[in-house]
Formats: C-alpha cells, structure tokens, sequence
C-alpha cells in the first residue's frame, strides 16, 4: 500500500476545524496555532482564558476545582469545608496526588478527610448560613485546627449565602471563647461558574490566602537564603525531592504554595528572600503581591528535567551572589548529574526521535518539554486546559490581555507597600546588576518560544481534536489527564498522566528526571501495543482447512 | 502515624457538618445510567466542573473512556438561565459528535435558577437543532436531593418517561432494570435470563460500554447499551421486574401506572436467598422453568457456604455504601451466620433502617444503622466495637490501614483493583466470587496472625 503523503500542520489544523459548525470553527481557529517559526511567532496572538463552548466535550473543570482542590487541597493542617451539596466536597476528596509528610507525631492532617455542609433541599431554599455557622462549630468542637476555611460551591451563590460573614462572625465568637487556641477562619466565593476554567478559582484562592494568612507571622526562621517555593504541589512526591535538593545547597524552604505546606508556612511568606515560582499561571498572582507589599523579588523557575533543575538551582545562586552557595550548587549538580546521566546513557537509544504531545492543566504543558527534550523527543503539540495569553506568548502581552466579562468577575486587590515591614530585598543597584548578567526577574517568555517551528499550540483542547491529532500525527506518547487517559490508549497510543502521575514520581528534580526516563522508555517501548491485533485479524483468509 | 488520626473513640453528636460521606450526589448516578444507552452521549447541564468531577470519578472506576457533554456555566448563564447554553450543546453535540441519544440530567446550579429542562429539549427539536432520527431524554437531579443513587433512578425513569411508546400488541419481552450495578453483573443478568431462555429488555446495559477491548480502533459510542428501539418498546412488554428499590422503582413504577406494564420490585440479587428470589420472580412471571444448569450453580454456592462455615460463623462486619447494596450484602451474610456489626449509607431513606431492622432481628448482635450516616461515625463505631472485616469502596481502605482490619471492595467508587468491570458479584456465580474475596480476605488474615505452632497448612 502507498504511503499518504504526510499532512502539514496547516492541513492537519484545517481537516481537524472542517467538522465544526461554522461559530464553533471561528473561535476555534484563534485557540489553535500552527507556530510558524520564532520570528512570525513574535505577531501571533493566541486566544485563551475564553469560555469553553457548550456541548463540546472539554478537558476543563471549574472555579472551584481551581480553588479548593488544587491551591488550597495540598496544606494538611487547614480544615476545608465545602459550603454545598454533597458532590463537590465528595469528588475533591484525596483525587488528587499531593503528599505531605505529617509524621511528627502532634503534626494535625485533615487531608485524608472531607467535610461537607451536604446542603440539601431545605438549606437551598431556607438558605444555609445556619448550618454552615453550625458545621463549623462542629469542625471546631472536634477538631480544635489552627485554620478552617470554607469555600462556596454553585447554589451557594444563588442563593446568597454570606460565607464571608459566617467566617467572621464564627472567627469572633470561637477566638473569644478559648484564647489560648487561636483559630482562623476565612471563606472563598469561588462558585463552580465564578470563570471559564479553573484559572479563576486559583485566582480567588491567591487573593484569600494574601489577605487572611500571608503576612500573619513576621518572623524570619533560622537560614541563611531563604526562599518560598510557588506553583509547586508535591504531586507525587516532587516537592520533597525539591526540597531534598535545596537542603542539600544550603537553601531553606520557608514556605510552599502549597504542595506539602501548613497553614504556618502561608502565614511567614512574607519574610523570605526570594519567591521562586513554578507554576506561573496559578500563583503569580501571590508572587505579584508579595513583591509590591514586602519588597521581594520573584524568578521563574523549572525543577521538571535535570537541566532545568540545574539551571533554577544556578539562578537562585547567581540571585543571592554569595560564592559559597554557588559553589556549593555547583558542587550538588555535579554529584547528582553522574546518575542522571548513566540512567540517561541506558535510556536515551530507546527514546530518541520519537515523538510527544502534552495538553495539560497549566505549566506541565511546558515544563514537561525539557524532559522529552532530555530523552531525545520532540514535542510536536502543547497547550493548555486553563492557560491565559502570558502562559503561551510570554509576559509581554500582559498590557494587551482585553479584560472580559468573565476575568471582570475577579477581583483584584489592590496591594499597597507595608510601612512596617517594606523591604527591598535587593537595591536598585544590584537588581541592575543582576540584571546586565542577563538575570530576569518577573519574567516568564511563555510556551510557544520554546517550541519548534511546524508544531501545533492548542488552548482548550477537547476530545474530537484530541482524537483527530493522534489518529493523523500518530504521537509516540500523549500526556494529558484522567479523563483523556483510555480514550487515547484505546487508540493504541500510551498516555501520561501529568496530574497524577498515574501514580508515579517524583518527577521533579534529579531524582524525578531519572524516574521519568524510565517511565517513557516503559510506555512507548511497551509490548502491549504489539498485541492489539489478534492472529487472525493480521490474517484472516485460511490457506487450509482441517474441516473435513 | 495514622491516616485519619483525628477521628476519636468518643462519639459526639453531629448535625451539620458531614465528615467523610457515605455517597456522592445524583448526576453522576444519571450520566453512570445514560451510559447504560446506546450511542447516548450523557449531558450535564451545569458548570463545567461537575462534568468533568463525574467524568473523573466514573473513569478512575472502571479504567475506560467515559464522554459526556456540559453547558459550560458562567455567571452569565447563572443570572439569565441556561437555556441559550444548552441549545448551542445540542446543535454542537449533533454535528460534532453524533450520538443517537443525547440524555441530560440538571446539577444544583440549573435546578436553582429553575432551567425548564424538557422545554428547553422541546424547543431544541422545534428549532431543528435536533436532527431527524435523534433523541433527547431529560432528568431532573438537583444534587441536593437525595444521592447518586437518586440521580440513577431519575435517569432510569427518564429514559422510558422520554421514549416508552404503547403498541397494540405485547411484545412477549420482560422489561429487566438491573439497579445501580456493575457492568459485568448486568451481563451475568443477561446471561442468567438467556439460560431461563426469557426475552428480555435490560435497561441500562453498561455492559460492553464500559468494559471494553483494547483493539487500537476506538469507538466513541461502543456497541453495548440498551438501544432507542429497545427502550421505546418497554412499553409493550409483558411485565418489568425492578431489581433494587432505590435504583431501579421510579422507572417501574411509571411503566406500571402509564402503561400498564405490570411491574414487581425485588431487591438486587446479590448472595444465594436475593437470587433465589429473582430467579423465582423471573420463573413466575414469564411461565417458564428453571433449567438445570441454574440450579446447579446455585448447589455450587451452598456447597461453599458450606464448606467454610466455620470462618465466616459469628464473624463481624462493617459495611458502608448504597441502600440496595447494603440490603442484599447484609442479607448474604446473615445467611452465611456472619455478624453485620456497623451499617452505614449516606442515601436518605427510612425505609433502609426497618429492612436492615427486618433482615437482621435474628442476629444476636445490636446491629448499628444509621441512615444518612458518614464514614467518620462508621469508624467511630469499629473505635468502640472491632470488627473483623469491613466492605465498602476504595475510601474505606483508610479504615482498614488504620485499625487492620481486612476490606473487602464493594461498591462505588473502586479506584485501587480490579475486577469489578469484569467479574459480577450478582447472580450464584456472582454470590461464589463475593464469598471468595470474603475468605480470601479472612483467611490472609488468619494466616498472617495465627502463631507457628498453630498455622495450619490445610483450611
């Protein structure tokens, strides 16, 4: 048989929008770019942070899966209640991969739990600030925790529940009666329809936790350089091995947003040196905030592949300029890259050439290129499920993002320097220097720039394009969520899950990298894909019978 | 350290906040049954969350595609309704995707603003968004109501409400609702009838939806599921036989009253007296009789039963999960002479309490219900009084890891093993698998814990 000629990624792009409704194929056409090569890129406008389009089957979740399940979900010692019908409380309950190490024997962990109000239909119409006053009572009753934070699902909304002012009212009445045991208590109004995706939730949950934890605790712990860790959230174990690494530099972790963190380490934020960001889109906001309000500058880094990690270990080094520490870093990755390497030596002839496509919540999307690039891969499509522009094109376009009704519905608080504990970190002078060093801070060029020429970059992508790319590109692996898992293996392609792991990881840091190759190589060199057929579908005429 | 070390012995009243549930809520018991339909593309009207929560939750479960579409929800929608939204969904989702059934249920939000669900559909279909041949089916599951146990019945009642159609003449079929089961126990339904040699109706059928090959061709709507054909002609059947009160009743019941479809109402025939019972209902109502191959499966659970009676004698158990599953599980191991200690459902319902009340006045045990109960207390309980076994879904395991006690997975969601998709628990083959896993589980943990001088070779 002949071989097709191969489309190109125009032609793929055209055969994949023919089957829309012709509304339905504009928007599309904006959301998904053939990249043309850097220099075209540089004019390209990407469409993101838009509606989902009803009825078309999307990766996306909701407002308050943004909220509670990914920001606020990884700190062990908060008690989050769900303000709502039993659902959301239900399926946000230990779904997603993020670790804590709660071994100290008096160390509070109310991860393993869910609490619910289990509004029912009484509630919806009478209103349930009543029963929610009550449940936290009863949270507090039992549990005595430093924190409790409520967060509002979708009729909650509708029907005008106050959580705020049950937060601040229970907040009074509990602090009065046992002064000894202080307890916080703040609520977010982040409703399932608050936004388009998640992005709206991660951005509720910033501006809460900026407002009612960070900045609590202006006591600088013991360490020399002090950083936080943002956008990082211990999904199978990665922040541990992050942390392994800094400890072995001499680098301390002051806070953690939030994979692994307590409610403490949100309250000290504020005194750290250095705020390193991981996963631009779901806490920039915290990093923006805590810059103008104490002085402290942010970098974006990348711990998923070892030269990424290496790199981010070499510019919070270059950051504090201090010759031991740089040394010392240097040191570390010498150490830790003889392994990586020898694991990379054995894998590396088993990966290279093939190809990936990544489509996936926020920064894994990106940050998980490195690690194909390490192997050998191509990456040959990304996007994101809940990106905005600055996510793809870099954060250039910040001042040309048009505000909609939707991104509207945020609120952004207004941040002003605090007198008391306002501290540049670095003069005017240094930053400068820095700077000519080619340091960046507060920067972050985006996706498309670290992608090839002839790829495709697709926001939103939904599960006729997902099908559509794998059965015309034929990826060697497909990285993406649960949902899209077997639809795409039963296309006979593997899939990665880069949300969960699929139970996997760490994948972060040197340790992580090396996990992570031996992962590709077990999917895409796998001999199940080799069994699909059975022997008489690869044959099915009889060249003989025995049927006498 | 412990998993759930904030859970004490001491057992304070609660009555607002629920801690760790023993259900979810309605929708995705309505997008699990939509499933069950051929070529259906479930629907949720709602955010996008709680399409993508369902969706999530369905395929960690069973490991396989699960597609569902969504009216995608913002404030908008929430302030002016959603019907625009869900007009666009269907004139996407047809073009798009092409599915014969398009079945949507509502979720809290559009239940609270009151979107008009069968009008919207109405509308739809007048305004061609609907194209010939296809259909829409609606129901109504504020999550707010009852549980997904809830949602399941009102999909159910939804499908034959939407296409059960009166003929002049019988059709000679029964019309069989299988209950909120697995799909390889509405399989072994299928299988058990055949061999009664009874026509039937199954509806829903997630069999061969939702455990399917790997083949590397994809079918976006498999061949399994009860067809639109199918469905219409539920109507004309000679009786319906309703398996599981809480799951299946509502759609009976409305066959019985519209119709005239008599039906009967048993529990889920799971374990060998709730078998006895369908397999006896089945015999009556279509006039035929038991071959022998039935009963011979049926002598091969007894014989079992028999053979291992004395490690099941007296032991205790405690079970969380669904009203019609808790019924017959602890109907089984009260005819296995086993204890069922604790018993927990987050589904409302009295009527759970005096069944349990009912199956369970022999035993001699205090046996603790609560209706509308979490696992929280469920722990609290095995706090205050060890049991030697619990059965329930995959959160229980928490349980299980903190006071070693051996889990038995029963249930929705199982996230950690397989078989469920595969393998039923329904039926005397089902009953055999079920008091397999129970040995399994009972005698390991003998084994582990029996002392040197006393482990025994042979059980």
């Amino acid at each position: 048989m002949p071989t097709k000629k191969a489309m190109t990624p125009a032609e793929v792009k055209e055969e994949i929008l023919r089957r829309y409704p012709t509304k339905v194929a504009r928007k599309r056409d904006k959301q998904f770019l053939v990249h043309e090569g850097p220099e075209a890129m540089q004019t390209k406008d990407i469409q993101a942070n838009v509606r989902t389009i009803p009825g078309i089957i999307t990766q996306r979740g909701c407002t308050y899966a943004g909220c509670k399940g990914v920001i606020l979900g990884p700190t062990r010692d908060i008690v989050n209640i769900t303000h709502g019908p039993i659902g959301c409380g239900f399926y946000s309950w230990l779904t997603r991969r993020n670790q804590t190490d709660a071994s100290a024997p008096d160390a509070a962990n109310y991860m393993t739990y869910c609490f619910s109000t289990d509004m029912t239909e009484h509630d919806i119409v009478f209103g349930g600030m009543n029963k929610l006053r009550q449940a936290v009572q009863e949270a507090y009753d039992l549990f005595k925790p430093r924190a409790i934070a409520i967060f509002s699902t979708c009729p909650v909304g509708l029907i005008g529940d106050d959580v705020h002012a049950v937060a601040r009212e229970m907040k009074e009445k509990l602090n009065a009666i046992d002064p000894n045991h202080k307890v916080n208590i703040f609520a977010f109004s982040c409703e399932g329809y608050k936004g388009v995706s998640q992005s709206a939730g991660h951005h509720i949950a910033n501006n809460q936790i900026f407002t009612h934890v960070v900045g609590e605790e202006m006591k600088r712990p013991e360490g020399k350089y002090l950083i936080n860790m943002l956008g990082e959230y211990n999904i199978g174990g990665d922040a541990f091995e992050i942390e392994r690494i800094l400890d072995k530099c001499g680098i301390t972790l002051n806070s953690s947003f939030s994979g692994n963190s307590t409610y403490e380490q949100f309250a000290r934020a504020g005194v750290a040196d250095l705020n390193c960001v991981m996963c631009h889109r779901s806490i920039n906001y915290v990093a923006d905030m805590m810059e103008t309000k104490w002085g402290i500058p942010w970098i974006k880094v990348n711990f998923i592949g070892a030269k990424s990690t290496a790199k981010s270990l070499r510019k919070i080094a270059q950051y504090f300029g201090d010759k031991q520490l740089i040394d010392r870093v240097e040191e570390v990755i010498a150490e830790e890259m003889k392994n990586v390497d020898a694991t990379l030596a054995d894998v590396k002839p088993r990966t290279t050439g093939k190809t990936a496509m990544l489509f996936v919540g926020g920064s894994r999307a990106h940050h998980y290129q490195d690690l194909f690039k390490e192997l050998g891969m191509r990456s040959i499509g990304a996007g994101y499920e809940f990106a905005h522009r600055d996510d793809y094109e870099g954060r250039r376009v910040i001042p040309d993002i048009k505000v909609d009704a939707d991104s509207r519905n945020i609120e952004e608080l207004h941040i002003e320097q605090d007198p008391a504990n306002y501290n540049p970190r670095k003069t005017d002078e240094e930053l400068k220097q820095l700077e000519a060093a080619g340091f960046e801070f507060k920067e972050y060029a985006g996706l498309i720039p670290d992608m090839d020429k002839d790829t495709l970059i697709i926001d939103d992508i939904n599960s006729w394009e997902t099908e559509k790319l794998i059965e015309i590109m034929k990826p060697d692996i497909f990285c993406a969520g649960i949902k899209e898992k077997y639809a795409v293996e039963k296309l006979g392609v593997p899939l990665k899950q880069l949300h969960n792991y699929d139970m996997g990881g760490p994948y972060a840091g040197f340790k992580g990298a090396m996990n992570y190759y031996l992962e590709i190589d077990r999917l895409v060199n796998s001999k199940i894909w080799s069994y699909l057929e059975a022997p008489w579908d690869k044959e099915p005429e009889l060249s003989a019978t025995y049927v006498g | 350290m412990t998993l759930l070390r904030h859970t004490s012995k001491e057992i304070k009243d609660r009555s607002a906040l629920t801690i760790n549930p023993a259900k979810t809520c309605q929708p995705v018991g309505a997008m699990y049954a939509a499933l069950g339909i051929h070529g259906c593309l479930p629907h949720s009207h709602g955010s996008q969350g709680c399409c993508s929560y369902h969706r999530s939750m369905l395929t960690r479960h069973y490991k396989e595609p699960v597609y569902a579409g969504t009216s995608s929800f913002t404030e908008g929608a929430s302030v002016f309704g959603g019907q625009a939204n869900l007009l666009q969904a269907f004139q996407n989702i047809f073009e798009i995707y092409d599915p014969d059934v398009v079945a949507v249920h509502s979720t809290c939000l559009s239940e609270t603003i009151g979107d008009d669900m069968p009008q919207i559909a109405d509308k739809a279909v007048k305004e061609g968004k609907v194209p010939e041949g296809k259909v829409v089916v609606t129901a109504s599951t504020p999550s707010y109501v009852g549980s997904h146990v809830t949602g399941f019945a009102n999909m159910v009642q939804g499908m034959v409400k939407g296409l059960a159609t009166k003929k002049d003449k019988k059709n000679g079929k029964i019309n069989v609702i299988p209950g909120f089961v697995e799909p390889s126990d509405m399989g072994e339904i299928k299988r058990l009838c055949k061999l009664m040699d009874v026509p039937i109706i199954l509806f829903p059928d997630t069999d061969g939806v939702l455990n399917g090959p790997l083949t590397g061709k994809h079918k976006m709507f498999p061949d399994g599921g009860v067809t639109v054909e199918e469905l219409r002609d539920t109507a004309n059947s000679m009786g319906t036989l309703a398996l599981g009160e809480w799951g299946s009743s509502l759609a009976a019941k409305y066959l019985d009253s519209t119709h005239k479809v008599p039906c009967q109402i048993l529990g889920l025939p799971l374990g060998l007296t709730a078998t006895d019972s369908f397999i006896d209902a089945l015999r009556k109502m279509a006039g035929k009789s038991v071959p022998a191959e039935i009963s011979f499966e049926r002598g091969q659970l007894v014989d079992v039963m028999k053979d291992y009676h004395q490690y099941l004698y007296r032991r205790k158990v405690a079970l969380a999960g669904d009203p019609d599953q808790l019924i017959a599980l602890t109907e089984f191991l009260v005819s296995l002479d086993m204890i069922p200690a604790h018993i927990v459902t987050g589904t409302p319902g009295k009527k759970f309490e005096e069944r349990i009340r009912e199956i369970t006045k022999d035993v001699p045990y205090k046996v603790n219900v609560k209706v509308e109960g979490d696992m929280f207390m469920l722990h609290q309980w095995i706090k205050n009084d060890p049991v030697d076994l619990l059965i329930g879904n995959t959160y229980m395991k928490y349980i299980a890891r903190d006071e070693d006690i051996p889990l038995v997975r029963h249930g929705l969601p199982i996230l950690d093993r397989v078989g469920h998709q595969y393998f039923p628990t329904v039926g005397y083959k089902g009953g055999l698998r079920l008091l397999e896993k129970i040995l399994d589980a009972i005698l390991t943990r003998k084994d582990r814990d029996d002392p040197e001088t006393s482990f025994e070779l042979a059980l």
